[in-house]
């Protein structure tokens, strides 16, 4: 299973492109289930890269499966997304 | 002479304030239930490992597999990969030695689920990249030295 975020997970110590420093903002939890049941949590740091990528492989899944991917990061922000597996 | 009650009762007055704020601000955002402050504080694999629960030190091992580019031209994005031989693994985490904070991912493997990630990491300069992995109540590590052409401010 991979995993495409859009996030920009800036670490609070980055000056942008007018010299100021941009606010912490990253994901600190992930997780990832399939028909409802856990197959992956992750906490995170700054130091994933923007816009993360995550694979994994857990046993079982078949074609037309549920898939729900949630996060939360520092700033309280909260996304799920669902895909069926293809 | 009154030095101390003073203090005393200048420190509850702040107390008291900071209460009395909290009620009509906006919270200051709580970090995610489960993220571990101090595993994200600690500077080294040791310290990592102590804020992660290990009661002994980490030790090297086969078992255990990093892959890590040799030679990364951007430390915006290191594609890292980790693995683990051995069942009963449940945690994978991922060390960049020299950002300024060590630990960049833990990931908690439930039963089903192969001791297996990859991700894309931010690296600040040329560092030890480590897994290192809990199996039982063991910690066990692998590690790479990436050497950065361009480093990461982000990271």
């Amino acid at each position: 299973m991979r995993l495409l975020l859009s996030h920009a997970m800036e670490n609070g110590r980055r000056k942008d492109e007018a010299g100021q420093i941009a606010p912490a903002w990253f994901i600190q939890h992930l997780r990832a289930s399939w028909n409802g049941k856990l197959v992956l949590s992750a906490y995170w740091g700054t130091a994933v890269s923007k816009n993360p990528f995550v694979q994994f492989s857990f046993q079982g899944g078949q074609a037309g499966d549920k898939i729900a991917v949630s996060w939360v990061d520092n700033l309280g922000e909260q996304r799920t997304d669902e895909a069926l597996i293809t | 002479m009154h030095r101390r009650e003073f203090l005393a009762s200048s420190s509850g007055a702040t107390a008291l304030a900071l209460a009395a704020g909290s009620g009509f601000t906006p919270a200051q955002a709580a970090d995610a239930p489960g993220w571990n402050p101090a595993a994200f504080n600690a500077k080294s694999l040791a310290e990592v490992a102590e804020a992660l629960g290990a009661t002994s030190a980490p030790l090297e091992s086969a078992d255990v597999t990093l892959q890590a580019p040799e030679l990364a031209g951007n430390g915006a994005i290191v594609r890292v990969s980790a693995r683990s031989a051995l069942a009963g693994t449940t945690q994978i985490a991922l060390l960049v030695e020299k950002n300024p904070v060590a630990l960049a991912a833990l990931f908690e493997i439930p039963a089903g689920t192969e001791a297996q990630v990859a991700t894309n990491l931010k690296m600040a300069r040329t560092s030890r990249v480590y897994a290192l992995a809990k199996v039982g109540e063991q910690y066990l590590y692998a590690f790479r030295e990436v050497t950065v052409t361009l480093g990461c401010d982000g990271a």
